[in-house]
């Protein structure tokens, strides 16, 4: 109604002689139209990647310092009148010393090694130095005594964690400043930290067990690690690719090429497309009522993670695989149907092989979707602490685990600040892993598809 | 062809082991948020010293898991509840419809709540529980009538507070940190300033409603409620420096280097104010053992026991260490594991 009626400049009968060289007014309107466009668009661009960049800025400011780890190196008696009180070397004895038994071994060396460094830090007490090694040492001895009962009453070297706020200090984290209202950590502590880092006791190295070791409690931050998170999330995209695929793809063939096209498909079809916008907890509803409730499949495991991530990406399969279905001419299908071909044969001989790199590339962003979904996983117990690995498939995938956008929620809601730093480094974890499947998906495209 | 084959595998394979893996050995634990780094660090310390596997520990707050704890009796449903507050009658008799009958309670000791602000913020420094009321009560009585707040500023509440609008942050409504704060905090300030009395008095309100009044909190964003965890109340104070916020005192101890925190009716908060009560705003925190599953989930019985051990939750253990005030009355805990005492034969 209203467009129509833009007569600008009312064109008169005899319009002034257009010339090549010199521009009428019209056509300067729609030059500079033109260009206000380019203008917005690349504003738009703009703010989209300063975007991105603050967001990258920022993660991977707080997160790079996850993969180094402050260690302190020093020897340790393996007092027998503590570690074998019996003195049988007997495992079953051994077993029963705790490791309550094994911190004071621990906090003795430390100070030991601290004072024989010379040097007296004014203020420094026992308890303080006690306090610089992570609480992870102890059980950390206690693997080691249990797997050599020989060794106990010799001295060994070890390399143990240091405790969050040391490991903070030497990240910038952690400053003298604040250190004197922290009351976790004194300045003395750092004092005494410098000199131990400068005798070469205290080393930053690459951070291992932040990849492979498994999640740690609030008083032990420095030990915390995704091994857990990484085999859950690797468990539930099996179990996403197991299902998804072979479900999702036989279900578009037999829509694109066999089904008849009737009230009851079209109505099927409008619900696919509906699924896939369902939000993303409702399918976790879903499965804590079916898969849990009524199969009585276990809490927290992998395989109902995946079933539930399958549900959810079933639709982005579906919604891909038709699509490349369609883009296969139908002139080879019909040359197939024509030298006698059944239409199994037909499908299954040149129009798959031909819409695969199509299916794979939609598979893998909708594994991609399925790994960085948290709020299902929420409702069917995988929102939890988890520290002992699942086991080897099959039987592994009933074992509980974690995956890795659930352990950056979790890092997040934790109180110790060092967790924080934790959670970026997850997500930089996550974000590799998903350029990665990404690219995997672009490689496919550029390589094997092919246009007609 | 080899679509149709490695669906049928997939699908043969994880029948087979559905059957396979049908027992449970890990013990599975639900609830507070509040209890939940206390019972990781058990479940860590308890998975590092003993054979059992390590429990595996969701949070999601005391009522939602207090839900899940009186779904059934099964390998499907949690063995333990946590909770930073007493189980209700109501929640007893759904557990009890659910076949949930024998439950142990078990008290792992007491948590204060403590109300801090950002270190460089207002002084905040002192409060009384009067103050609070007045703060953020939907309604307060003002010259023998009930009227809705009128106070915007902390110093309109009280001159020796600072000039600074009134915006808390407490917890909501679904965290049983807030059942304490209405009642130790907001009722108990409405008793000691005396509105209470003339609600009950002159007003001529019944004292269950007196009560009602006086634990409702202002609507008008004055506070705001807090459904996540303390660090979303800390990052709430962090962009708005003139707040102040309810917190658990572990997480505060974790935290001293961003908040600064405020007496409650002239006294700090620690663990030993905390244990001889002079510290008025703590709560007790227990977690609730399901007394069928035990004998039939590995590890159980141990791991509650292991919990309220006097090398854990006694004075100068880790959870003591960590914020938790021990409790003076851990042996009596210990013998009722020890002798698997429900609460209806314990009490």
């Amino acid at each position: 109604m209203t467009d129509a009626t833009a007569p600008s400049a009312p064109v008169s009968g005899d319009a002034e002689p257009s010339s090549l060289f010199t521009q009428t007014n019209r056509t300067k309107r729609r030059n500079a139209a033109e260009k206000r466009f380019k203008a917005y668009g690349l504003g738009a661009i703009g703010i989209g990647i300063l975007s991105l960049v603050v967001l990258l800025v920022s993660i991977l400011g707080n997160g790079l310092p996850a993969f180094k780890q402050t260690y302190v190196v020093m020897d340790v008696t393996l007092d027998e009148s503590v570690l074998d009180p019996n003195g049988n070397r007997n495992p079953e004895d051994i077993a029963k010393v705790l490791t309550f038994g094994y911190t004071p071994i621990i906090r003795g060396a430390a100070q030991n090694l601290v004072r024989e460094m010379g040097g007296e830090v004014e203020g420094l007490t026992d308890g303080m130095i006690g306090d610089m090694i992570s609480k992870e040492a102890a059980g950390q001895l206690r693997r080691f005594v249990l797997a050599n009962p020989d060794l106990i009453g010799t001295t060994q070297e070890f390399k143990f964690l240091a405790n969050g706020r040391i490991d903070g200090f030497f990240k910038g984290r952690v400053t003298m400043e604040s250190a004197q209202i922290d009351s976790n950590v004194s300045p003395e502590q750092l004092v005494a930290a410098e000199r131990l880092a400068e005798a070469g006791h205290l080393t930053t190295s690459f951070n291992l067990g932040f990849l492979t070791a498994p999640d740690a409690s609030d008083q032990r931050p420095e030990a915390a690690g995704l091994g857990v998170a990484i085999i859950g999330s690797v468990y539930m995209m099996l179990v996403v690719l197991a299902l998804a695929l072979p479900i999702g793809v036989a279900a578009s063939i037999y829509l694109e090429e066999f089904a008849p096209k009737n009230w009851i498909t079209d109505i099927i079809e409008v619900n696919i497309s509906n699924l896939a916008a369902v939000p993303s907890i409702v399918f976790g509803i879903l499965g804590l009522a079916i898969f849990i409730n009524y199969a009585h499949l276990p809490q927290s495991a992998p395989i109902v993670g995946g079933l539930v991530l399958t549900l959810m990406t079933l639709p982005t399969i579906i919604i891909s695989t038709r699509a490349s279905l369609k883009s296969v001419p139908p002139s080879i299908k019909d040359a197939a149907l024509g030298v006698g071909a059944s239409k199994m044969q037909t499908v299954f001989h040149h129009v798959l092989p031909l819409a695969m790199p199509g299916i794979l590339t939609g598979a893998i962003i909708g594994l991609a979707q399925a790994l960085g979904e948290t709020a299902p996983l929420l409702l069917i117990g995988m929102v939890a602490f988890v520290r002992d690995y699942p086991g080897a498939p099959p039987e592994g995938l009933f074992d509980p685990s974690t995956a890795l956008p659930v352990q950056v929620y979790n890092w997040t809601q934790r109180s110790d600040p060092a967790f924080f730093e934790r959670a970026s480094g997850a997500i930089i974890v996550l974000l590799v892993l998903l350029v990665l499947m990404n690219l995997v998906a672009i490689i496919l495209r550029r390589r094997f598809e092919r246009r007609w | 062809m080899k679509l149709i084959k490695l669906s049928a595998s997939a699908l043969a394979i994880a029948a087979i082991s559905a059957t396979a893996a049908a027992a449970r050995d890990q013990v599975q634990v639900a609830g507070s948020s509040t209890v939940l780094p206390y019972a990781n660090i058990v479940a860590e310390l308890f998975g590092e010293n003993f054979d059992f596997p390590t429990p595996v520990i969701e949070s999601g707050g005391s009522s939602a898991g207090l839900k899940r704890f009186c779904e059934g009796v099964g390998e499907n449903t949690v063995d333990i509840a946590n909770a930073s507050r007493s189980i209700r009658e109501s929640e007893i008799q759904t557990c009890a419809d659910n076949g949930v009958t024998d439950i142990i309670e078990v008290r792992i000791g007491y948590d204060g709540i403590v109300f801090a602000s950002d270190i460089n913020g207002p002084a905040y420094t002192a409060f009384t529980e009067a103050q609070w009321y007045n703060a953020l009560a939907q309604e307060i009585v003002v010259d023998g009538a009930l009227v809705a707040n009128p106070n915007a500023t902390w110093a309109d509440v009280d001159a020796s507070l600072p000039a600074e609008e009134i915006q808390a942050f407490i917890p909501g409504t679904k965290h049983g940190t807030r059942e304490v704060f209405e009642e130790k905090v907001l009722l108990s300030g409405c008793e000691t300033s005396g509105a209470f009395e003339v609600m009950t008095g002159e007003l001529g309100m019944s004292e269950d409603d007196a009560e009602t009044a006086c634990m409702s909190v202002r609507t008008d964003g004055r506070s705001v409620d807090i459904d996540g965890d303390y660090t979303e109340t800390l990052a709430r104070i962090e962009s708005n420096p003139s707040g102040v916020g309810v917190f658990g005192l572990s997480f505060y101890e974790n935290n001293t280097a961003k908040l600064k925190v405020a007496t409650m009716g002239g006294v700090a908060p620690s663990t030993e104010t905390i244990a001889t009560g002079e510290y008025p705003v703590s709560r007790p925190l227990f977690f609730y053992v399901k007394k069928a599953h035990i004998g039939v989930i590995p590890g159980l019985k141990e791991y509650a026991s292991f919990f309220v051990s006097d090398a854990v939750a006694g004075p100068g253990g880790p959870l003591s260490e960590y914020g938790l005030t021990p409790d003076p009355e851990l042996g009596q805990t210990q013998s009722m594991i020890e002798n698997e005492e429900t609460m209806a034969s314990g009490s």
